[in-house]
Order: C-alpha cells, then sequence, then structure tokens
C-alpha cells in the first residue's frame, strides 16, 4: 500500500468522527441502522452476543450476506475478519469492503502474527486495549483504532478501562523528556516514529473510537467525554426493545455528548436495554485475543 | 487576512474539527454548532463539513436546526459545503441548482487524490473520499473545478460546494477565496 492510499484511508476515518458504527446481521437491519443515522455499519452473520452465547469458532461473514447489505445501503460497510487471517481479509478486499476489522470478537486465526495490513489497498480498524496494542496495530498498517471492550456483554467497563488507559498513556509519553522516548519504545514495544508522534501530538496518529460493552445513550456519551472520537455499537441496539429509537438516540448522544438535557430527554422512555452480563460472569476474555 | 469573521461549522458528524484548524491556520475563527442554542451566537459565515450526509440530514432535523439555517441560507449567509456538505447544500437546503450523483466514485477503494485546476485559485491538491460529483448545474451556477470530466467545485452567489477535502490538506487556497470573495463582500 502506497502513502497516499494509507492517507485517503486515514481520511475515511476521519469522515466517520463524531458517528456510530453498528452491527447489523440482515438488509432489513442495516436499512433501520442508516435510517437512524448510523455512519457507517458493520456486516456479519452473528453479533458479539449471540457468537458468545452459540460458542465454537466463529468466522468471516459469508460475502454474500456481506454483499446483501452493501447492496442495499449508501453508508460505508464495514466486516470482520479473524485476527492473523489475510485470507479472509484478501476476500474483503476482493468485494470492495470499506473498511476491514480485524477483530477480537472472532476467534484468532493466528496466536502470533496480526495481519500485515501495509499489504492492502483497504482500510483496517483494529482494536487495542493499552497504548502499545494501538501503536503495534498502526505500524502493521492498521488506519483507525478502535477499544476493544469486551463484546457482547453490554457492560461498559472494559471499554471505559481501555479509553481511559490508553488516553492516560499518551499524556504520560506526552509529558516525557524527549530522551526518554528511546526507552518509553522499547517498554511499550512500539516504533519510535509513532511514539514521537504521540508526543508531540497528544493522540494517536489515526482516528481512535470505542467499542465493546456501549448499550444506552450515557454509555456512548460517556465514551466520548473520556476522549473517543466516536462509538462502535454492537449488541447494544438490536438486542434491545425498539432497537430503531435506541440507535437514534445512540447516535445523538455521540453529537451532543456535553447536553446533559439533551441527554435526559433522549434516555427517556427507550423500552428494554439489552440484558447484558456482567464482566465478572463471563467465561471467554475476547479482549485477551490479539496483543 | 483580518480575524473579524466568525464562521459557524456544523457540527453534528463528520470531519468538522479539520476544517476549524485549516480557518485558524489563516486567522479566522470557527465555532461548533451542534444545538439549537449554538445559532443564537451571530455568525458571518457557515461551513458544512464531509462526513455522512444522511447521518448529519438526519441530526438537523431531530436537533430542530434545519428551518433556522435555511432561512439565513435563504438570506444570504455565506456558506462552503465539502463533499457531504455539497450534497446537503444541493438536496436539503436547495441552496445551490445544482444536481448531485452520492458515491459518484463508488466505494472506499474509488477513493483518490489528484491535483487539479481550480477557477480563480489555480493548481490544488484533492482529497475524494466517497465523493460525489456534480452531473448537471442550472444557468446562475459558476463551475469551478472539473477532474475526469466531472464537475467538482462550483458556486451561485453566496453558496460554494467541493467534492472534494481542503480540510484534509495544507492548502489553505480555498478557504482563503471564501473568505476573500464570499464572506468578505457579505460583511460589507
Amino acid at each position: 500500500m502506497d502513502n497516499r492510499r494509507y492517507e485517503l484511508n486515514k481520511n475515511l476515518a476521519q469522515m466517520l468522527k463524531g458517528g456510530v458504527i453498528m452491527d447489523v446481521s440482515t438488509p432489513e437491519q442495516a436499512l433501520i441502522a442508516e435510517d437512524a443515522g448510523a455512519a457507517a455499519v458493520m456486516a456479519l452473520e452473528r453479533i458479539p452476543a449471540d457468537i458468545r452465547a452459540a460458542g465454537g469458532v466463529s468466522r468471516m461473514s459469508d460475502p454474500k450476506m456481506i454483499r446483501s447489505i452493501q447492496d442495499v445501503v449508501n453508508i460505508p460497510v464495514m466486516a470482520k475478519v479473524r485476527i492473523g487471517h489475510f485470507v479472509e481479509a484478501q476476500i474483503l478486499e476482493a468485494i470492495e469492503i470499506d473498511y476491514i476489522d480485524e477483530s477480537e470478537v472472532l476467534s484468532p486465526a493466528d496466536d502470533k502474527y496480526h495481519i500485515d495490513k501495509t499489504r492492502f489497498k483497504a482500510p483496517f480498524v483494529c482494536g487495542a486495549k493499552n497504548l502499545g496494542e494501538a501503536l503495534r496495530r498502526i505500524a502493521e498498517g492498521a488506519s483507525m483504532i478502535r477499544t476493544k471492550g469486551e463484546p457482547g456483554t453490554g457492560d461498559v467497563i472494559q471499554a471505559v478501562r481501555h479509553i481511559r488507559l490508553i488516553m492516560s498513556e499518551m499524556r504520560r509519553v506526552q509529558s516525557m523528556k524527549e530522551d526518554e522516548l528511546y526507552h518509553e519504545a522499547k517498554a511499550l514495544a512500539v516504533p519510535l516514529d509513532l511514539l514521537k508522534f504521540v508526543h508531540e501530538n497528544g493522540r494517536l496518529p489515526v482516528v481512535n473510537f470505542a467499542a465493546g460493552g456501549v448499550a444506552t445513550p450515557a454509555d456512548a456519551a460517556l465514551m466520548m467525554q473520556l476522549g473517543a472520537e466516536g462509538v462502535f455499537v454492537g449488541s447494544g441496539i438490536f438486542k434491545s426493545g425498539n432497537p430503531a429509537k435506541r440507535a437514534q438516540a445512540i447516535v445523538k448522544a455521540v453529537t451532543n455528548y456535553n447536553e446533559p438535557s439533551i441527554l435526559a430527554e433522549i434516555s427517556s422512555d427507550l423500552g428494554e436495554a439489552m440484558v447484558g452480563i456482567n464482566e465478572n460472569e463471563i467465561q471467554l476474555l475476547m479482549a485477551e485475543r490479539g496483543i | 487576512m483580518n480575524g473579524k469573521a466568525a464562521i459557524g461549522v456544523l457540527a453534528l458528524q463528520g470531519g468538522f474539527a479539520e476544517h476549524i484548524n485549516s480557518l485558524q491556520s489563516i486567522g479566522l475563527s470557527g465555532f461548533e454548532i451542534r444545538r439549537k442554542q449554538d445559532l443564537s451566537r451571530p455568525f458571518d459565515a457557515l461551513i458544512i463539513p464531509g462526513g455522512e450526509s444522511s447521518v448529519i440530514g438526519k441530526l438537523l432535523d431531530e436537533l430542530d436546526l434545519f428551518a433556522a439555517l435555511k432561512e439565513q441560507i435563504d438570506g444570504g449567509l455565506p456558506v462552503f459545503g465539502t463533499c457531504a456538505g455539497l450534497i446537503l447544500l444541493a438536496n436539503r437546503f436547495e441552496a445551490i441548482n445544482i444536481a448531485v450523483k452520492r458515491n459518484a466514485y463508488g466505494r472506499q477503494a474509488g477513493s483518490f487524490y489528484a491535483e487539479a485546476e481550480m477557477k480563480h485559485i489555480g493548481l490544488i491538491p484533492m482529497v475524494f473520499i466517497r465523493a460525489p460529483y456534480i452531473e448537471w448545474v442550472g444557468p446562475e451556477v459558476e463551475i469551478l473545478a472539473v477532474v475526469d470530466g466531472h464537475i467538482v467545485a462550483a458556486r451561485e452567489k453566496n453558496i460554494l460546494v467541493t467534492a472534494f477535502h481542503p480540510e484534509l490538506t495544507n492548502d489553505i487556497r480555498v478557504y482563503e477565496y471564501f473568505h476573500d470573495s464570499i464572506i468578505r463582500p457579505y460583511i460589507r
């Protein structure tokens, strides 16, 4: 991938900022999401809560299903591949997916190597739970980062932990003396040039969204106030009582995340939220996949 | 450049922060418009950024901003729309008499960079991200740039639109043009 293409891919993520990216499993759900104001949709056969319930190996979705969603919406369509599964990524690139999510939600295909994303023309978003993971994924060619959170739980605690950690690590790097960066790069196992960017700018060189456990407008606004530039919502919408209304409310919450009066209004009368599972009740910590 | 003009930047979704940074680099101050109360502050011009036009269009209605902005735009407020902003100015605000094709270059794989001539400015870098282009212009519309046979920038009176994103480059000449040729005569 040449530099120009990488810039264009980072630019697409910039255009998604302040937006909500929603998991959808069918063209009907994709239309509900688009109509509710989704900035993009993530096409996957099973949303994380169902992957969690079903167990077994979860893989890239059927390209036919992804295409059926590409056919009905005008907004960007993303889809997931297993960590390290570069052939799944080649397949998604062949169907002109707008963004590939190399995702810990699916079963990892490689327990050592992530995909060399610099070899692709298609853009990649990757999960991270700390600054080291984020910068390693960027070094591998990711043009967008999201916190891992804990997908399919409806429990926001992990997403909060990850965004807080990434933000505080960036503040720490920003305040370092320049000669301390060499050791810090070694300690974090990240390239020095990316660490220098964080030191100088106090932010990642790519857009950073929050993901994993966001279920309410208040959750979404919380992530924005903690420093996320947008939000992925997976199971939280289509596992709730009134998906369209909840989706609209989360979209508005991300725009007016700093306005409690607006948040109060849109949080009212949303119907049942997804039931959710507490962090300490779950068997499988997806966030531990791919470091 | 004088710093007198206050420019509202519609900040509902998309690349609004980049516009505010670009304005700052030519000594202008941009402020975010996210809700109706933000319109109580006087402003001399408006920027509608790139993003997803369906999202911004929906939030304009939901947050009750559309009618108030439409009134000001129809009253001659200078407005600059990029990408999704172009689509909204043409299709929602009906502020410029053009026909637009959304996602005209296809999906992200069709996004591209070009350097091309913009009338009154010269050769400028142009970043197209899942961009639209203009298929037809009315008699009052001035065509400002054409890339590969497609119209990608145009102006009608107080309205300036580009299918590309000047806010994603370091070239600030489109902003200078907007300020000098559209905002300044309006303030006077």
